[in-house]
């Protein structure tokens, strides 16, 4: 188990679909094929027709891993072959709910893993054309992307006629622009179109009327890292691994005030005290852990108590009272202050709040700026009732639930340290010494000016 | 077609240069729907001239065949766009919650040290402009920035010092 730097970025801990070296060029064609890359495929190809592809799929009991853990077989089950309709795959790499970055993990040392879950995708929904959306943002995991697509080209894995099957298949490799809500399915399709991203309501869900008013599907990164390894293995085979109701693995990336962060491969169902204590070595400082925020900051933060004797799986997280979301793990040590973390998360929301909905737009801005003057130590009394207002009015008013995570962020804050911010509010400061930040690489280090003189600022 | 601006930057007959590989990127998507080259296209307009310019507008409307609205929306929306040149190398700092967790308002201080701005603001020079940005999804080797495209992770003030003395070289 050794911890991953930005020099070696193996995935730590035990593996499993993602068991090989990382090395210089094991994310290549060549490499892929070494570890038996696109076997599935050609099983699929040369045998099977697209709904066994389906069935065998909604078999193994893959759930969607982008944050809703939505059945992936029975979101392709819906669209029906059948209806002389084009059909579209999109796979979603717009990876930007803070905390996660297993994503980019997977672009970058699986692209062909992940393109090979599309390409067995399409076949089963019967599509010609298929998408990869990627955050703006990402460039070595883009370009690691894109050149898989071309060597997926040249070797007749993509294009006309794929591996002598009849079948056709072009991906289109298309980068966002920055914009967190493009990572929700209709928002990521308007953007597709080259429209601004704005999520519309449902229904029609998008498996009726999706890209360009076509039956599409969208999938997560690691959802379709997964297909392969499905079709390799088979569904029984598959659910060996995990849980039953949260069968195979769950990519975590892990951040915040532990010790060893980066990427794990986690088994649903492993021990998650083991998991933050062992594998990802307790907290900096030897301090105790005084709460997790267990998969994006849209999941509502469980404190050390409410993780003990606590799996890592789709529904015990649910039973303690949170969701695994995204997989995006943040660790908080004894010590922090809520009250500045809450701002900083709040900042977040208002930022990439789209705008089409009132009381999203509104509401983010003034929980932000009801935040922002509790940190200044100008907090009012009554503050707290209004931020608990703000976030009760929102929910369930809005096209996409952005504004309703937000008002679940920060109720499960409140909720946990209401004390925090009655201090911060009378006092005018933090309980704590008011710092975010452990092991700050900055702190006492003093800048030495580039620039000698006034007037340097445009 | 050609403007002032446009002749000024580079691109003296606009987007004309780009056409040829903009038509081969359409051989990938399905038929008659060109709209959805509106961001790729702008993408690659403002690789080339740092910004886009009105005439790059008109210039696509042109080409595409979308309306204005469309570009003029699609350019207020993404954050990654900019009608306005910026400094030669774009520091964007992450300071959302990892980040600030391992220290990500101490390393936009001490770049605002460094470089006498705050974020927002770009040197008299031009060579730098810095922002404050959200989740880039480099949170476990927190703190870190992007500098134009590359993520610069794990940072330091060593790290920091010397990077900034590369760039302004």
């Amino acid at each position: 188990m050794t911890a991953p730097t930005a020099e070696a970025p193996t995935l730590s801990g035990r593996k499993f679909f993602m068991n090989f070296p990382v090395t210089a060029d094991s994310h290549t064609l060549a490499a892929y094929r070494e570890r038996g890359g696109y076997q599935a495929l050609g099983k699929v190809l040369a045998g099977m027709q697209p709904t066994e592809v389906t069935k065998e799929v909604a078999a193994a009991g893959l759930l969607g891993h982008g944050g809703a853990a939505f059945p992936a077989g029975r979101k392709w089950g819906v669209v029906r072959l059948n209806d002389g309709e084009p059909h579209y795959v999109c796979m979603n790499a717009d990876e930007g709910e803070p905390g996660t970055f297993k994503d980019r993990w997977l672009l970058e040392h699986v692209p062909h893993m992940c393109l090979e879950g599309l390409i067995i995708a399409s076949f089963a929904l019967m599509g010609r054309h298929a998408f990869i959306y990627i955050r703006g943002e990402f460039d070595l995991p883009y370009r690691r992307m894109q050149a898989a697509i071309e060597e997926a080209y040249a070797a007749g894995l993509l294009g006309e006629n794929i591996m002598g099957s009849g079948y056709s298949l072009d991906v289109v490799l298309y980068r966002g622009a920055g914009s967190y809500v493009c990572g929700e399915a209709s928002a990521m399709l308007a953007s597709l179109e080259g429209k601004k991203g704005w999520p519309r309501n449902r229904p029609p869900r998008l498996t009726v009327k999706g890209l360009y008013q076509k039956p599409t599907v969208v999938n997560n990164v690691e959802t379709l890292a997964n297909v392969p390894v499905i079709l390799t293995l088979g569904a029984a085979e598959f659910k060996k691994t995990g849980m039953p109701r949260s069968p195979g693995t769950q990519m975590i990336s892990i951040s915040g005030h532990v010790k060893r962060p980066g990427v794990y491969e986690v088994e649903y169902g492993y021990s998650w005290e083991k998991f933050l204590y062992e594998d990802c070595g307790g907290m900096l400082e030897d301090r105790a852990l005084k709460c997790v925020i267990p998969g994006g900051v849209s999941t509502k933060i469980l404190d050390a108590n409410e993780i003990k004797g606590v799996t890592l799986d789709h529904n015990s997280a649910v039973a303690a009272g949170s969701q695994l979301g995204s997989g995006g793990m943040i660790a908080v040590a004894e010590g922090t202050c809520m009250v500045r973390l809450a701002r900083v998360i709040q900042r977040f929301y208002h930022h990439e709040s789209c705008g089409q909905c009132t009381p999203c737009r509104e509401g983010m801005g003034w929980m932000e700026r009801i935040l922002d003057r509790i940190v200044r130590g100008e907090g009012r009394p009554e503050d707290i009732d209004r931020l608990y207002h703000i976030s009760t009015a929102n929910d369930g008013t809005t096209i996409c639930s952005l504004g309703d995570s937000a008002g679940y962020a920060c109720s499960a804050i409140l909720d946990h340290y209401r004390e925090e911010f009655e201090y911060y509010i009378t006092n005018g400061r933090s309980m704590y010494d008011g710092r975010l930040a452990l092991a700050d690489p900055f702190e006492g280090a003093v800048p030495v000016p580039m620039y000698v003189g006034a007037g340097s600022a445009s | 077609m050609t403007t002032p601006d446009s002749a000024m930057n580079g691109m003296p007959n606009g987007i004309q240069h780009l056409i040829p590989e903009f038509e081969r990127w359409k051989q990938r998507y399905p038929a008659g729907f060109e709209g959805s080259l509106t961001i790729p296209c702008l993408q690659r307009i403002q690789q080339e001239r740092g910004y886009i310019a009105d005439s790059d507008i008109d210039d696509l409307v042109a080409y595409l065949g979308v309306s204005r609205i469309q570009v003029d929306e699609v350019l207020a929306f993404y954050t990654m766009f900019t009608r306005e040149p910026l400094g030669r190398h774009h520091l964007q700092v992450c300071h959302n919650a990892s980040c600030s967790l391992r220290g990500a308002e101490g390393l936009v201080r001490y770049l605002c040290g460094k470089l006498g701005i705050q974020p927002g603001e770009t040197t008299a020079d031009g060579k730098f402009t810095l922002s404050t940005v959200e989740c880039l999804a480099s949170c476990g080797t927190a703190p870190m920035m992007m500098v134009n495209e590359t993520y610069h992770e794990d940072l330091t003030p060593t790290k920091v010092d010397a990077l900034l003395e590369e760039l302004a070289r």
